[in-house]
């Protein structure tokens, strides 16, 4: 029942009229700015999208605070650095394995990742400062586990309050002689949304961890991973694909990751980064300082792994490597392309709407379209104006107060390691080629003309859009999924993936078609509205009536 | 129960007039805690003849949740009772933050309560509002009338007119008034007639013209109060003047600030044009 209302076309300037008209005239001239109407590629001048810029105060965002993108999602993954919250205990608390980072403890069995440390900041440590307890903390923590490393991560009492962490984390880290202690001033309320959070991440671990291990790793392709964060398994079955092709991943930043990895790092050949925006800092200093090349990859999706897969392979220009890639998407795909044309006579056509992230909103995209899925609607919590409209914008960003708030790390060329893996012919013939190093062109130019693009898309606005174009499916976080499910539309979380996943890689992405097939044609949502709403058993009148 | 809180820039005798005042009025029989709020902890020194004694913050770091009012309040001249509110020592933590925390403990131990029988509380506050933990007192309640101590320099009224500004904005939820500006003076020229045109352009009054004298000194030297030390000295008499001036005070309003420009104005008019 009830998909007959189904608004089949739409006026996209009509939709974007509709969820603007609520607003006060300020406010709506500021959203009116982030919510894009999607031109044809080709397109002379692309419109501009705002992004990166503080929510109004009063709008229910969607967004993240800076500690939740440091803690949660650079360093939460890593298996073997014992992380300590620095603040009172609802900040750890609730960073508690809520992304479902999956990890394999491998043989020496070191897994950090289901303990929440916190210093448990009391009214007493807020007035008199914490510092002392903190190294407590962290004498405690390394008396208990012995860890090669340890991360303290700064919440918002602790900038207030002025506690130099980094002081005490030096401190420490020469006490305890053989633990690497560094720590992170990555207080909820800097930046804003997690992405600033992610930029704090990325400038310490570059400054404290990578290079350290001086031995080179064995292996022949050799990349990193850049921007995968294993929820629910996803860097499993990447592994496995990059292993069964022979290509060797020495650090992945960092889900399931090593503080051995890290350390690493600067031995790869190749950088891929999947999520452009929370690494892509990492990405450029590996470059800058160790002359490693990076490619913007996307392991969502079976045709975009074979393409991931393939551009590794046309790197390194090795024949044997590119028949064994060709070899392994061979065995691979009969499998997902069975599933995916069963799934896609109950699929096509089908409609979706993806809020998420700064990259996962583009990555999803290709997983719908093999489904044979329309999105019509989409766009980023933290995302900033190069991931949707590419890399090309990026000297013509807006550097506000509140960028200039994050620390911008200088790195330069080292001059014992830096090492250019191709020379300037060969980066010139793969680019005649059509090989693209260093580049990304967003969301906007994978969606289709007229679909509508919308940053920090908010509670109100997500109402008003299922409301106006009921998707078959609606993606997003958890903060989103109830009030989406209570609308009558089925909802998957793309930041923990529910409880299911991996949807990455060949295998991952059979898990996602099936998965979807499942919510967008249960019937269960069109039974959503509650026996009174149809059959009010009292009804009553005003007394005037 | 009148509550008192005492504000002014730092340095400007705050605390050296609160006690010596608080002596005069424990002098007419009047039963008074002083409750100072400065982490420093030197807000009662003088009623206490010179004993350092346990803050609040302190007893409670050392004795956890179980702390009894006598834990943290020692008697001092005249009967008066004093509290430190104490806080961490400089550049780290919160110290307004200690001060909530402070004279919350005070109200859950009952030493507000009507059986303690008091008839003043005094808050003496270090420097300015500087930020939320400061203007603590003049919150919900917890001092209902302020009196600024201030002189004929530039800064002190500068820093005057800023506190007026802290005690407007919560006068309109907490019921705090501004019960006059106390001169503590630094012979300046015609200090009292320019203190007496800040306050009427502050809408409030001069509640007392303190003036300078090496007594206060001596006596401080001897940890007393000057009323204490010696009661003969002319300046004893000023100080149980300011004590019924407060005593006897019906004068409370919501302060007026200047803007900038006006305040210097003020001081041209009433000093440096004449030098």
């Amino acid at each position: 029942m009830a998909k007959t209302s189904k608004a089949v076309r739409f006026d996209p300037a009509d939709i974007k009229e509709e969820l603007l008209k609520k607003y006060p005239p300020k406010v709506a001239r500021k959203r009116a700015k982030q919510i894009m109407i999607n031109e044809a590629q080709e397109s002379e001048t692309p419109p501009e999208i705002v992004a990166n810029v503080r929510t109004i105060p009063g709008i229910i965002t969607m967004r993240g605070c800076t500690y939740a993108g440091c803690k949660g999602v650079i360093m939460g993954p890593t298996r073997d650095i014992v992380n300590i919250t620095h603040g009172p205990i609802g900040c750890g608390f609730y960073s508690w394995l809520t992304r479902r980072n999956q990890t394999d403890a491998g043989e020496t069995g070191e897994n950090y990742m289901t303990y929440c440390l916190s210093t448990d900041m009391q009214d007493q440590d807020i007035i008199f400062g914490g510092e002392k307890k903190l190294a407590a903390a962290i004498q405690e923590a390394y008396d208990l586990f012995h860890p090669k490393g340890i991360c303290i991560f700064a919440t918002c009492p602790v900038g207030l309050i002025g506690d130099d962490i980094h002081a005490v984390a030096r401190k420490m880290k020469e006490k305890l002689g053989d633990c690497n202690v560094f720590a992170f001033s990555c207080e909820g309320y800097k930046g804003v949304s997690q992405s600033a959070g992610h930029h704090i991440a990325n400038n310490q671990v570059f400054t404290h961890l990578v290079g350290e291990n001086q031995t080179p790793p064995e292996g022949e392709y050799k990349i990193n991973l850049l921007g995968e964060y294993n929820i629910g398994g996803d860097g499993f079955e990447i592994d496995r694909v990059l292993r069964k092709c022979g290509i060797t991943n020495i650090a992945t930043f960092s889900g399931n990751s090593t503080y051995a990895q890290f350390a690493s790092a600067q031995h790869a050949d190749l950088s891929a980064v999947m999520c452009h925006r929370s690494i892509n800092y990492v990405a450029d200093m590996l470059e800058t300082k160790y002359g490693i090349p990076w490619i913007k990859v996307n392991f969502i999706g079976a045709e975009a792994t074979a393409k991931s897969l393939r551009k590794i392979g046309q790197y390194f220009g090795d024949k044997a490597l590119m028949d064994r890639i060709e070899a392994v998407i061979a065995e691979e795909m009969p499998e997902v392309e069975a599933v995916a044309a069963d799934v896609r006579s109950r699929t096509e056509g089908k409609t979706a709407m993806l809020f998420v992230g700064g990259s996962r909103a583009h990555h999803y995209n290709e997983l719908f379209q093999e489904m044979g899925m329309k999105t019509l609607s989409a766009g980023y919590e933290f995302g900033h104006r190069d991931d949707y409209e590419g890399r090309e914008v990026i000297p013509h960003l807006t550097v506000d107060a509140d960028s200039r708030n994050i620390e911008e790390i200088e790195v330069e060329a080292d001059e014992k390691l830096y090492r250019a893996r191709k020379t300037p012919e060969e980066i010139k013939a793969l680019e005649d080629a059509g090989y693209k190093f260093k580049h990304y062109d967003g969301l906007n130019s994978d969606m289709d003309k007229g679909s509508i693009i919308i940053d920090d898309l908010n509670q109100y606005e997500a109402e008003k859009l299922v409301e106006l174009l009921k998707p078959d499916i609606f993606c997003a976080g958890i903060k989103e999924k109830y009030s989406i499910q209570k609308l009558g539309v089925p909802m998957k979380q793309l930041h923990s993936y529910d409880s299911g996943g991996p949807y990455a890689g060949f295998k991952g992405a059979i898990n996602f078609y099936k998965e979807i097939d499942r919510l967008v044609n249960s019937k269960v949502w069109s039974y959503m509205k509650a026996p009174w709403q149809e059959n009010p058993e009292l009804t009553a009148t005003f007394v005037w009536e | 129960m009148r509550k008192v809180a005492i504000y002014g820039k730092g340095g400007i005798g705050k605390s050296t007039t609160t006690q010596n005042t608080v002596a005069g009025l424990a002098e007419m029989g009047r039963k008074i805690m002083v409750v100072g709020c400065d982490p420093k902890a030197d807000s009662t020194r003088l009623l206490l003849g010179g004993l350092a004694q346990k803050s609040v913050l302190d007893t409670l770091r050392e004795e956890g949740e179980d702390v009894e009012l006598d834990d943290i309040r020692k008697p001092g001249f005249g009967g008066t009772w004093c509290v430190e509110s104490g806080g961490p020592e400089p550049g780290v933590g919160c110290a307004g933050r200690g001060i909530i925390t402070s004279i919350n403990m005070l109200e859950s131990l009952g030493a507000y309560e009507e059986s303690e029988g008091l008839d003043y509380a005094f808050y003496d506050v270090l420097g300015d509002v500087v930020c939320g933990g400061f203007a603590m007192p003049i919150r919900d309640g917890k001092a209902e009338e302020i009196y600024i101590v201030c002189s004929g320099e530039m800064m002190a009224m500068y820093a005057a007119n800023n506190i007026c500004k802290g005690i407007m904005k919560y006068a309109e939820s907490g019921g705090v008034r501004l019960g006059g500006l106390i001169c503590n003076s630094r012979n300046t020229d015609r200090e009292a007639d320019l203190i007496t045109e800040l306050a009427s352009k502050l809408g409030t009054q001069m509640i007392y013209f303190v003036p300078r004298d090496n007594d206060v000194q001596r006596a401080e030297i001897n940890r007393k109060t000057v009323i204490e030390w010696d009661g003969a000295v002319p300046q004893a008499n000023e100080y149980r003047g300011l004590a019924r001036a407060i005593d006897e005070n019906k004068m409370f309003t919501v302060p007026t600030p200047l803007e900038i420009e006006e305040l210097e104005q003020l001081l041209l008019d009433y000093g440096i044009m004449e030098a």
